[in-house]
């Protein structure tokens, strides 16, 4: 049943179609768990004994860096598919996840800029964690740029995959980077073997944080998808009846 | 109400950092409708166009 799945997916037509029914559903449980991360994170956690309220913006900052770093590899592994099985469809999500993984890089690093200004009194300093991620920021704008440079779509999809792969070896200098080189970012809290050293009150909202974060970039990364294969498809002529039907 | 919206008095960095979380998701959401809309009608247009020649 699964392979069947699989192979269905693989076709852009029903791909389409399955998203499109999906899309709802995961804007849905975005916004559930939005409603419910931010109502506990901003009214009920308490503030830190130290950093008083400013440690709220943890409950952006963080998950909109483990989503930076979870896009990429999606890309990554899709990128891998796309080039060893050259796959229409997995070429797709590798171009369609690099806006929302970009996007989610600047906020990690607009965010953690503004919380170290209170903390650490300046709004960057070249640590090796801030370094690896804005690395990661100019590798996904280079992916985007890379992509719509190219003309023919199958030729973009390879280039795009082949760099997203070459990236993927900077994931986890940014998740070591504290332990090895030890500048003023703080080592792991949550991503680590033991315990989270974080108390329950705050670490629940930061954790419905990242649900709701991923559910935001399955409904995102479908969005994209389907515009990425009406314009792939446009002469074909399932692409064609679609347009005469939303024309009506 | 506004103990809460000073925010022990970081809210010029706590508040900026929503604001910009709520910029970026909605953005996010709209460049794809809208670059959807735009391929479709642009396939309609020539759509309409060919049709035109072959009359």
């Amino acid at each position: 049943m699964i392979i069947r799945f699989f192979h269905q997916m693989g076709s852009p037509r029903y791909f389409y179609n399955v998203a499109g029914k999906m899309i709802p559903w995961f804007m849905v449980g975005f916004l559930i768990t939005l409603v419910l991360g931010l109502y506990n994170g901003l009214f009920v956690a308490p503030p830190d004994y130290q950093q008083g309220e400013s440690y709220r913006i943890i409950y952006i900052h963080v998950p909109a860096a483990w989503m930076s770093m979870f896009i990429y590899v999606v890309m990554a592994v899709s990128g891998l598919i796309s080039l060893v099985w050259r796959i229409k469809m997995t070429e797709i999500i590798v171009i369609s996840s690099a806006t929302v993984g970009a996007s989610f890089t600047f906020l990690a690093l607009a965010t953690g800029s503004l919380w170290g200004k209170p903390m650490w009194g300046t709004w960057w300093v070249w640590d090796a964690r801030l370094t690896s991620e804005l690395l990661l920021l100019f590798l996904y704008l280079g992916i985007i740029a890379l992509h719509s440079a190219i003309e023919d779509k199958r030729v973009a999809a390879r280039a795009v995959s082949i760099l997203a792969l070459v990236g993927v070896v900077n994931i986890p200098v940014i998740h070591y980077s504290v332990e090895w080189w030890n500048t003023l970012h703080q080592p792991a809290t949550i991503t680590k073997f033991d315990k989270p050293s974080m108390d329950m009150s705050m670490l629940i909202p930061l954790l419905t944080m990242a649900i709701s974060f991923k559910l935001y970039y399955g409904a995102v990364v479908l969005m994209r998808a389907r515009a990425e294969i009406v314009e792939r498809e446009r002469n074909s002529r399932w692409v064609q009846e679609l347009v005469e039907e939303e024309a009506k | 109400m506004s103990e809460f919206l000073a925010m022990g008095g970081y809210a010029v960095y706590v508040w900026p950092s929503f604001l910009l979380a709520l910029i970026v998701l909605v953005a996010n959401v709209v460049a794809p409708m809208r670059q959807r809309k735009r391929v479709l009608t642009d396939i309609a247009r020539k759509l309409r166009r060919a049709r035109k020649e072959q009359r």
